[in-house]
């Protein structure tokens, strides 16, 4: 704006149509410029927007388009209605399924996030040593699937190494693995061993934005390390720490290789997450109608739990400031 | 800048063409006009159909097999996927259990004019790869039997002979003679048998018989044996039924005893079954039980364990005086939609042969369809000194053996999904075989559809 109004009249002519106004000039000057701007950044976002249309928009609508048909993939769908969805309401399986994943993701993201808080005011206020950090992470990057298939072989009842640990101590071994009681906690904290690093990181990267005046400040008043987490931490982390759960709590919901891997959902359906449920319908029994239905309806449920979270935690506000 | 931003769009829708093209391309890629691409999902039989596919080629200039072997588990995601993209093999090996969703999905080429002669074959195999519409949809290449493998050290030490192992008799009241060996081989962590007294059947050491897990549906190498011996058969037909008889009386006799025979101690219980790191193989050669039934496909795997020599005997003789076994065969079917159609006959009728079967045979790895196959398999595995007798008995013994097929019908799948966790709950849940009406009840339901 600026450099247009104070450049001399004598160079306008060259840019813009004969007798027009200098106003008029500079605006459409920053359109063009605007526009090419425009052009770049469309440019820009093309892949991305490729990418969401494509694997996320498109395949999201399909998906609630084939939840009201019988569809078997490779004959054309057949419209039924809400068939599929009165199938669900009575499918004992598939209530089953929702309460196993729900049971699963209370024990995974209420373990996890404590284990996280823990390390990352422990890493915060004893050490900043990139070394230990480096540690915590190392879990995560193992893939789950290899993760799942050590822990299956660790853990199995009468050969792994890890009951034979228990069976040498002299307790019975334990079927982590095999039992309907078991199983879904030792899933959940298989899945806390592999991702608490990364939310541990996540947590860390929020503490560092506090300010350390505050905490010096506290401690010139004479408060205890215990009086300035839930007093200083806790409360500055809040925002960070409701990002961090929206976001585990979905992937929990969506826990599927570990069980894949390790018990098949079974024994007698104590493992079926609402996942594995969904990929059985939809690749086992070519039931793809019916896995969409079941498919909708978890997206609709984490869809609510999302914004419920996101109210409660007044996720978008900070107290920093 | 125009010209730029043209090269970057340009350039960027290349890319995502070069992406979709490359997805589209997939597993047929390499797969030129005289290419035929097989996938099968033994990695033990890989060698033996190497070879097979080196005989084809002397004898079709001109013509490549390219094989692609993956584990069974991957196989038929692979498979379904590659239906979907259009990347499907010409040819690849076919499952009984998986047959029917196939032919119901219309994704399978009719092998009608192939000339496919049942008599060439073993007993049953060819006519059961005819589909309810009445058309041959593979071409029989192998078959298997169950039969019981036993650790011949423990057998030793419990007083047991080959030829008392080899004349065991079960019933579903008292568990026969069968059962009484089994007691006999556990032993307790004290050392106490499991037919003596003070025996401590919740610390035991050695089980005298391994877990196979529930069974799902089928119980191949779990239950199946017994079930038919007893009499009794899967559905109302012996193909394409559309009744199962899970909820027989017969059949929930056998299941309780079965599954007793865990509440004794004998069997290891489901706890300590698990398909990926524990399966009855591994239970074997840990030295934690004496005996496993399990399948001809495995006889290489026992035979090759360290420091545990292993012998077979054929299944018990059940109450109807006969013993039992399933007879499972696999063939090569041709995808609807083959890249080469035409080199895909060739080599099914090549791999359905006695030429390809006897080179297969002689690898002493798997049973092949044909009786010059098994002939040759039979010389391979007696050269590595494996006496395979307790698994081609019952291919020609009709007096004293029943053979059965797994169960061929419609929905197989869902009768899986159903079955697997209903027999898991009396296994190791507590159920009573009785809870197997209602799962019964829900599967003929699904099948009247």
């Amino acid at each position: 704006m600026t450099i247009a109004s104070s450049s001399p009249p004598s160079r306008l002519p060259l840019r813009g149509a004969e007798g027009a106004g200098t106003e008029q000039r500079t605006g459409r000057a920053k359109a063009r410029e605007n526009g090419g701007d425009g052009r770049l950044a469309a440019v820009f976002i093309a892949p991305a927007l490729l990418g969401f249309t494509v694997f996320l928009l498109w395949p999201t609508l399909r998906g609630i388009y084939l939840s009201f048909t019988r569809f078997n993939l490779l004959t054309p769908a057949k419209w039924v209605g809400l068939d599929n969805y009165v199938r669900m309401v009575h499918d004992p399986i598939f209530w089953d399924s929702l309460k196993v994943t729900v049971e699963y993701v209370v024990i995974n993201i209420g373990v996890q996030t404590v284990a996280a808080l823990a390390i990352a005011v422990l890493l915060q206020r004893l050490t900043q040593s990139a070394v230990l950090r480096g540690i915590v992470l190392t879990p995560y990057l193992m893939s789950n699937v290899v993760a799942g298939v050590v822990w299956l072989w660790i853990l199995d009842t009468q050969l792994g190494i890890g009951n034979q640990i228990i069976g040498a101590l002299g307790f019975d071994h334990i079927p982590f693995l095999a039992d309907e009681h078991w199983a879904i906690p030792t899933i959940a904290l298989i899945n806390v061993w592999r991702h608490v690093g990364y939310t541990t990181l996540l947590l860390f990267a929020g503490l560092m934005a506090i300010p350390d005046d505050m905490y010096e400040a506290a401690r010139v008043d004479g408060a205890s390390e215990w009086r300035m987490f839930w007093r200083i931490t806790l409360p500055l982390l809040r925002p960070v720490l409701a990002v961090v759960l929206i976001m585990t709590v979905i992937g929990s919901f969506q826990v599927f290789d570990t069980v894949a891997v390790t018990t098949m959902g079974g024994p007698a359906n104590a493992t079926n997450v609402l996942q594995y449920y969904i990929y059985g319908a939809a690749f086992g029994r070519f039931q793809f109608g019916y896995a969409s239905a079941m498919s909708v309806a978890l997206l609709l449920v984490l869809s609510a739990i999302t914004f419920l979270q996101y109210r409660l935690t007044r996720a978008g506000q900070s107290d920093l400031g | 800048m125009r010209v730029r931003i043209r090269s970057a769009v340009a350039l960027t829708g290349a890319l995502a063409l070069s992406l979709v093209a490359g997805c589209a391309k997939g597993g047929g890629a390499g797969a030129g006009a005289n290419t035929v691409t097989y996938w099968l999902w033994d990695s033990n039989q890989l060698p033996a159909y190497q070879a097979c596919a080196k005989g084809f080629e002397k004898e079709n200039p001109g013509l490549d097999v390219k094989i692609s072997q993956m584990g069974w588990a991957d196989y038929w995601t692979k498979l379904t996927a590659s239906f979907i993209a259009g990347t499907q093999p010409d040819v690849f090996t076919d499952h009984i259990q998986k047959f029917g969703q196939f032919a119901d999905l219309k994704v399978l080429e009719p092998l009608d004019d192939l000339g496919i002669n049942a008599p060439d074959y073993q007993p049953g195999l060819a006519d059961n790869w005819i589909a309810q519409d009445g058309h041959r949809y593979g071409a029989p290449k192998d078959w298997d039997t169950v039969a019981l493998f036993y650790n011949k050290k423990m057998a030793q030490a419990a007083g047991l002979t080959p030829q008392q192992i080899g004349s065991l008799a079960w019933n579903p009241k008292d568990g026969g003679t069968f059962e009484k060996a089994i007691a006999h081989l556990t032993v307790d962590v004290h050392g106490k048998r499991g037919d003596e007294p003070g025996f401590d059947k919740n610390h035991v050491k050695v089980y005298g018989l391994a877990t196979g897990g529930g069974g799902d549906g089928d119980g191949q190498t779990q239950w199946s044996n017994f079930a038919a011996s007893a009499g009794w058969s899967y559905a109302d037909k012996k193909r394409w039924g559309t009744e199962y008889q899970y909820g027989s009386k017969t059949f929930q006799s056998v299941i309780k005893w079965y599954f007793g025979l865990a509440e004794k101690g004998y069997l290891a219980p489901l706890t300590d079954y698990s398909a990926g790191a524990n399966p009855a193989n591994a239970q074997v050669a840990a030295g934690k039980a004496a005996t496993a039934f399990d399948g001809a496909w495995m006889i290489s795997t026992y035979y090759a364990m360290k420091g545990i020599q292993v012998a077979t005997a054929p299944t018990p003789v059940g109450p109807t005086g006969k013993r039992a076994t399933m007879m499972n065969g696999l063939a090569d079917s041709i995808t609807k939609n083959a890249h080469n159609k035409q080199g895909a006959r060739k080599w099914v009728q090549y791999l359905s042969s006695d030429a390809c079967q006897t080179i297969v045979g002689r690898y002493g790895i798997v049973f092949p369809a044909t009786p010059d196959g098994t002939k040759a398999a039979v010389a391979a595995y007696g050269k590595k000194g494996i006496d395979v007798t307790a698994f081609t008995e019952p291919v020609t013994d009709k007096k004293d053996f029943r053979t059965f097929s797994f169960p061929i019908t419609d929905y197989a799948a869902d009768v899986t999904a159903l079955m697997a966790p209903a027999m898991q709950d009396i296994y190791g849940g507590g159920k009573s075989a009785g809870s197997l009406d209602q799962t019964n009840d829900q599967i003929n339901l699904i099948l009247s559809q």
